[in-house]
């Protein structure tokens, strides 16, 4: 036998091999959809879990995403792939559906969350160190903008808090230690854009003097209103994107500092705008409350006492409750508010600290979880009923795919 | 009132750390991982609230250290533990903090 067919035989060989691994390959892959899937932050051990929503379980365990305290998603338009900021300074983008780490990078030294463009193709991470945005191509995480957050005469940067995406290509963030909004308006950056291309065509407004420390943001539903929490003064301050002519302005004024009766153990989130009608539910700071204000006049309608200080306060998707989770020491709580009658209807005790809710996309189900019972908890928003419990190593954040779809989260 | 409190961090210097039981040094570390940690960091590499780590610890004053634990910033969002803690507490968290022994 010549060393001739001896190839040819190794090579045919070879070709029936790979053409039944093709075949054993694609029989494995079932198609589905990515609408029901989400991502449970583990925070302790840098690993995340996929979850499906509809048969309630855990697809898969993703680690190796650095320090996960504080950290928090946002997915690609078409639901498929995760985005996940880490305290760290990671950025890593997982997929949905085949459960694999893309890439990851460390884009920073301490950051503290991130947005997606109103287009999806654009990822914006707010860095604490050092303060700026960097924005990434959500495609391959390639650096498009670097803005850092300078301040004053000094040339100090400033850490930066509360960025989310706005309507027309915006990203809008607060700068904790200078007090001052920033809108960047990356409308004019287009598929080819890089980081040598794209400074001269990022328009950056800058709102100084909107208070002292601000320490998180949230923006409407509708794109329209951002509303700026403030550690160091009483009010909120708000910057209305249809009227940006108007500055950033005071809403609330005796919201917080001034009015503040104890200490406050954990800061609460702005992370959703809690909306039924026409009325806002905000996290009282320093006080076991929930205060309900008025959308169209800003004005406080009502305060709802409360287990403890609120951390987030959310709006089921159709608006008619709002459930809420407290602040260390009472963070073993679960309160449900009615939007109608204003009052607590129910208290839930779903576990040891309860670090965040997520609703279901149409908001049948709540899944919770309970970071020091090491506990993801699903209960039926209209029974109460707890429908499933999955086991998970010190969760935190829940976050599923229908947020690619919302402004702001 | 704080030049008291002072006085009286300084004079309780002999407590150990055999006045906190292994169950409660559990408690006390899972809450300034988990706790304190969602300002300063899971790892104290910091965060909202400044670093907590050994390096950046060096040279701070202990008693100043204990002193904002229980009493809290006036300028920061730091909050006051002296509901929470006792002061043996906190100087045991401040002497772990300061070793680095956080796990």
């Amino acid at each position: 036998m010549n060393k001739k067919s001896v190839d040819v035989k190794l090579c045919t060989g070879l070709c029936v091999i790979l053409l039944l691994l093709t075949m054993l390959l694609s029989g494995c892959v079932t198609i589905r959809g990515s609408g029901d899937l989400g991502v449970v932050i583990e925070r302790a051990s840098g690993s995340v879990h996929i979850i499906n929503t509809s048969n309630r379980h855990s697809i898969s365990q993703v680690s190796g995403l650095g320090d996960l305290s504080h950290a928090s998603v946002v997915f690609s338009r078409d639901q498929r792939f995760a985005f996940i900021f880490a305290r760290d300074g990671g950025l890593s983008k997982l997929d949905l559906l085949t459960g694999k780490l893309i890439k990851r990078i460390v884009q920073s030294g301490n950051s503290i969350g991130g947005a997606i463009s109103q287009d999806g193709r654009l990822i914006a991470v707010a860095n604490y160190k050092p303060g700026g945005v960097k924005v990434f191509r959500s495609d391959d995480l390639s650096l498009v903008a670097d803005i850092p957050a300078y301040y004053g005469t000094a040339n100090k940067r400033s850490k930066v808090v509360g960025l989310v995406d706005a309507p027309a290509q915006k990203f809008v963030f607060s700068l904790y230690d200078a007090g001052q909004v920033w809108v960047a308006d990356f409308s004019q950056i287009d598929d080819k854009a890089s980081l040598q291309n794209s400074s001269e065509r990022i328009k950056i407004t800058k709102y100084p003097g909107i208070g002292s420390l601000p320490y998180d943001a949230l923006i409407s539903n509708d794109g329209r209103y951002y509303i700026v929490g403030l550690y160091g003064e009483s009010g909120l301050a708000l910057l209305d994107l249809w009227h940006p002519e108007l500055g950033v302005r005071r809403i609330l004024k005796n919201y917080g500092a001034g009015k503040r009766k104890l200490p406050v153990f954990k800061m609460p989130h702005l992370e959703a705008w809690a909306m039924a009608g026409s009325s806002a539910f905000l996290p009282a700071l320093g006080r076991h409350e929930v205060l309900v204000v008025s959308q169209n006049n800003w004005k406080l309608k009502k305060r709802i006492a409360t287990h403890g200080q609120p951390v987030f306060v959310m709006a089921r998707p159709d608006g008619r409750f709002v459930w809420v989770n407290y602040a260390f020491p009472n963070n073993d709580v679960v309160e449900v508010i009615d939007t109608v009658s204003l009052k607590v209807v129910k208290s839930l005790k779903p576990g040891k600290a309860i670090m965040h809710m997520e609703f279901s996309p149409r908001g049948e189900h709540i899944w919770i979880s309970a970071r020091d019972d090491n506990q993801v908890s699903v209960y039926d928003t209209n029974t109460y009923q707890l429908i499933a419990k999955l086991a998970m190593q010190k969760p935190s954040g829940i976050f599923l795919t229908a947020r690619a779809h919302r402004t702001g989260l | 009132m704080r030049l008291l409190l002072i006085i009286y961090l300084c004079s309780c210097y002999s407590l150990t750390s055999a006045a906190i039981s292994q169950q409660r040094q559990q408690a006390l570390l899972n809450m300034l991982r988990h706790d304190c940690g969602s300002c300063h960091g899971l790892t104290m590499a910091g965060g909202l609230g400044p670093a907590l780590t050994k390096a950046s610890l060096q040279g701070k004053s202990v008693t100043q250290l204990q002193y904002i634990i229980l009493q809290g910033s006036r300028y920061q969002p730091m909050p006051a533990f002296k509901q929470i803690l006792t002061i043996e507490e906190v100087k045991w968290i401040v002497n772990r903090l300061r070793s680095g022994e956080i796990e």
